[in-house]
């Protein structure tokens, strides 16, 4: 199976690149996963990036796109929760991209 | 809006150890997407299922309840529980979780989701769906 390298040692993800075991997830992971991502991290990516990991400690799940948007929304306002402008942050689909990078599953309702 | 169905997600097992609990709910969530008007029902061991304070730590298996509480987020508000099926399990509502969900169309307030119905009274909500999927 893949890995990722962080520092050197390696954390298995899926084909998709998804890590296989949420809690060998780090911040330093998620910068080498960003990397592969192609995606610079600034602040905003890890606003929702931490937004996300709290949501999924309280529901257990990784948000469909359009729930993760509307929770955004709700929680850090319209400026942000956009689809125009989460896709500028993270332009390959931003519950796909930012779950990965925030060490969780690939989100439930993504099809 | 006259292509939108009304679906009932029938749950009729406990929470563990079969698969067909969370597997539904992950159907269930995956669905939500569609538009759909989307409710989910609880009856015989299903009930057990949104019961509070669930712990599977021993059993090495993942507790999925928080989940229900983010079916608010995917429009689906409506889950019917059949009083006789918590009297027979000697539960009550205080024995399941406060699930809730805000109501767009008065103010974003937030309401409770879980709908207790009689036996008699859930078989009218089944003959009101256009599709009933059981689990």
């Amino acid at each position: 199976m893949a890995a990722y390298d962080v520092n050197g040692t390696s954390v298995e993800h899926d084909e998709e690149g998804y890590i296989t075991n949420l809690s060998e997830w780090t911040k330093e992971l998620a910068d080498v996963i960003a990397v592969a991502e192609e995606i610079e991290m600034g602040e905003e990516h890890w606003a929702v990036v931490n937004f996300l990991r709290e949501y999924y400690e309280e529901y257990q799940i990784a948000p469909a796109v359009r729930v993760l948007i509307k929770s955004i929304k709700k929680s850090m306002g319209p400026e942000v929760g956009n689809n125009k402008y989460m896709y500028e942050l993270f332009p390959y689909g931003p519950a796909k991209q930012a779950c990965k990078i925030a060490g969780l599953p690939k989100p439930t309702g993504c099809v | 809006m006259s292509d939108v169905k009304k679906f009932l997600y029938v749950n009729r097992k406990a929470p563990y150890g079969t698969i067909y609990a969370q597997e539904a709910l992950e159907v269930v969530l995956i669905g939500a997407a569609f538009d759909q008007d989307v409710a989910m029902a609880f009856l015989d061991d299903g009930v057990f299922q949104l019961t509070k304070g669930q712990d599977t730590k021993e059993a090495g298996l993942k507790n999925f309840s928080p989940t229900f509480r983010a079916l608010g987020d995917y429009e689906v508000t409506k889950l019917y529980v059949e009083q006789e099926s918590l009297d027979e399990r000697g539960l009550t509502l205080d024995d399941l979780q406060d699930i809730q969900y805000e109501d767009e169309d008065d103010d974003y307030e937030e309401k409770p989701s879980i709908i207790v119905v009689s036996r008699a009274a859930m078989a009218d909500v089944m003959a009101d769906q256009d599709v009933v999927l059981s689990f």
